[in-house]
């Protein structure tokens, strides 16, 4: 018997088709076909020259993921073993930036690190600088933080962060108890029972939250051009430039979009397979 | 007959300013099947949680083979806990769950003392295996344990707790989440596997008959006190007071005075029993169980009284009857209508008098009795549920 859609979904899937999946037809279309509307793989063999721009996106956002997830991970643990009004407001002190606009909270972070921005202006006033500039013989009169690849890692963390701790924290936090007071009656100190116990069950928490954080970082376009400087193209640059800038080519810019979407949901695909077999290995 | 492995001295512990345990005093024999009972919140899980060391008491010693433990984490002591709700690792087989203790071991290097190592995984295997065998759960090594049910996940903790050869199981009311079936075989499975085991058995729960089915020693208790220390015959053939009559098996409980040695009056009425040592004309508690009192002719009767219930149960009928308004239970095979004047008598070793105490006229009468009785018979709240 084929299962009778209920009339209650309708709105959900003329949504889904109108949002989710049109999009996602046009972006394939696009991405096939050249600026007179016939079939094409011209796109494709053009890309080549943005390998560059590829490698640049995915490093960033991986070392991204990576510095969420050192900090991301951490966290979530010991907001968890608190107690529960701690909880309550340290869930609120995470999720309060992001109730700011994005691009306010990149272009704050524009101040803090400019030249003469908030982080020189102390640095200079501390005496850090001068102490730098003997230690090593130089004279810079600024640390030089914008417009670095370092800075667009930095905006990555500060805004994906969130993204990391909450699947994390709310998979640890409803952990079950006595699970770590089985481990501990069977004989588990402090670190097996992390290692045993805990981290292997935490594991989903720590995929979705790498995916969360991964895909966005690897895609953004605002973090670079603005802290950044928009000299290191990211992926996501690339793409509005095709668009939105001067080198408008919205083929183009399809047949990348497909092309990174490809290589994400891929890398997604095969996390999950190695989450999986990390199970197993811990069975092993 | 065994030695003492556990003394629990002067235990306290208090949860937001409640009490749960007051100054709490016992001592646990090697070997020995003992059963903590009593009703939700007196305590007896508290007990088992200081002693497993999850938790620490507020003051008071545990002692271990004459060593205070107070301050040895679970994780080193020769004791292993059965959890209420099993705690099986969702991420691991049967296998690894029950070989999870074993990978935690570490010993002496037999080549170089010095050096610790881990079990080699041959003996792991072997005994793994060897304890599933015991548990009846041969086969099963390689299921999810979300694949098994309530009764063979039960079989697995139990299996994951003795494939450590701890010297002392703790047990809380692991069987509650079985039904009815289940609950009597475990009973006989778990006294056959302490008996075959060879170590002491540490059981928390709050069914009476389960306490009397299993245990060696039940302790009774309540309001973090204890109510009765004592062999599950003499609990229920000598309870020392209204909540220990009233909490093992059915009671009637009525007001007395001891007129002198094996002589106690109730209703205006002499019955010769077999206890002593109250002093003249004490005012006591006179239990009476239901099954004590012999069904006879009015004329030949010590009481007389009119039927007021009953209840085809089987076995026997209940029947309540009304003595001056006190309505008492009597198990009988004989049946009597309703309505009916009956006399009764009771032998003297079917009479047990106890001394007043603050659980005194709280219990042991049957008026609430009434077409409902099934849900009422079980006063626990706990109980009634699964039993229905």
């Amino acid at each position: 018997m084929k299962p009778k859609l209920s009339r209650f979904a309708i709105p959900y899937v003329i949504w889904m088709a109108l949002f989710v999946v049109a999009p996602i037809v046009l972006v394939v279309v696009y991405a096939f076909s050249n600026d007179l509307g016939g079939f094409t793989l011209e796109n494709f063999s053009k890309m080549g020259t943005y390998a560059v721009v590829f490698g640049r996106s995915f490093k960033l956002a991986l070392i991204a993921t990576l510095i969420c997830l050192v900090i991301g991970y951490p966290v979530s643990y010991m907001m968890s073993r608190e107690g529960e009004r701690f909880q309550r407001a340290a869930m609120v002190l995470i999720m309060l930036p992001m109730w700011i606009n994005f691009l306010l909270r990149t272009y704050s972070w524009m101040s803090i690190l400019e030249n003469n921005g908030l982080l020189n202006q102390v640095f200079q006033k501390t005496g850090l600088l001068s102490l730098y500039n003997s230690l090593f013989g130089t004279s810079l009169e600024y640390f030089p933080m914008m417009n670095t690849q370092g800075a667009v890692v930095l905006g990555m963390v500060y805004n994906y962060l969130p993204f990391m701790i909450l699947p994390i924290y709310s998979v640890i936090v409803k952990l079950d108890g006595s699970l770590v007071e089985a481990a501990r009656d069977l004989g588990a100190d402090g670190v097996n029972v992390f290692r045993r116990v805990i981290l292997p069950l935490s594991l989903p928490g720590v995929l979705s939250g790498i995916t969360m954080v991964f895909v966005p970082s690897v895609s953004t376009f605002a973090i670079s051009k603005m802290l950044g400087g928009g000299t290191d193209l990211l992926l996501g640059d690339l793409i509005e430039q095709q668009f939105l800038g001067g080198a408008y080519n919205p083929q183009l810019g399809a047949a990348i979009s497909l092309v990174m979407m490809v290589i994400v949901v891929v890398c997604m695909v095969v996390m999950n397979r190695f989450g999986e077999g990390e199970e197993q290995a811990v069975i092993l | 007959m065994s030695k003492e492995l556990i003394r629990l001295r002067d235990l306290c512990m208090a949860y937001d300013d409640e009490l749960v345990l007051d100054h709490l005093n016992l001592y646990i024999n090697d070997k020995e099947f003992l059963t903590l009972l009593g009703p939700s919140g007196c305590g007896k899980s508290t007990t088992l949680r200081i002693i497993g060391g999850f938790t620490a008491p507020l003051s008071g010693d545990v002692l271990f083979d004459g060593v205070r433990i107070n301050d040895v984490p679970p994780y080193k002591r020769q004791i292993n806990t059965v959890f209420q709700k099993y705690a099986l690792f969702p991420h691991l087989n049967v296998f690894e769950n029950v070989a999870f203790g074993l990978r935690m071991q570490r010993r002496p290097d037999p080549s170089d003392p010095k050096r610790k190592t881990k079990l080699p995984e041959e003996e792991i295997r072997q005994r793994v295996l060897e304890m599933l065998e015991a548990v009846s759960l041969k086969g099963f090594e390689n299921r999810r344990t979300d694949a098994l049910s309530g009764g063979q996940q039960q079989r697995v903790a139990i299996a994951r707790a003795l494939v450590n050869r701890p010297k002392v199981l703790l047990l809380d009311e692991p069987l509650g989440a079985l039904d009815l079936k289940l609950r009597k075989d475990m009973q006989i499975e778990l006294k056959r596997i302490q008996q075959q085991v060879g170590i002491t058995f540490i059981y928390v729960t709050h069914d009476q008959e389960e306490a009397l089915t299993m245990s060696d020693t039940i302790v009774v208790m309540d309001k973090g006190t204890i109510q009765q220390i004592g062999t599950p015959e003499d609990i229920y053939n000598e309870p020392k007071n209204a909540f220990v009559a009233d909490f093992i098996g059915e009671s009637n409980i009525i007001d007395g005075v001891m007129v002198q040695d094996k002589l106690v009056q109730m209703y205006g009425r002499q019955f010769p029993c077999l206890d002593g040592g109250f002093s003249e004309n004490e005012p006591v508690d006179v239990v009476i169980r239901p099954e004590d009192i012999d069904i006879v002719p009015v004329e030949q009767g010590q009481l007389t009284g009119t039927v007021t219930n009953v209840t085809f149960k089987g076995m026997q009928y209940d029947i309540i009857v009304d003595f001056r308004g006190f309505k008492w239970l009597i198990q009988t095979t004989d049946h009597s209508p309703v309505g009916a004047r009956i006399g009764i008598k009771i032998d003297p070793d079917g009479i047990h008098v106890m001394k007043k105490s603050r659980y005194s006229g709280l219990y042991g009468d049957y008026s609430s009795f009434s077409d409902e009785y099934d849900e009422l018979d079980t006063v626990e709240p706990e109980e009634g549920g699964d039993e229905a």
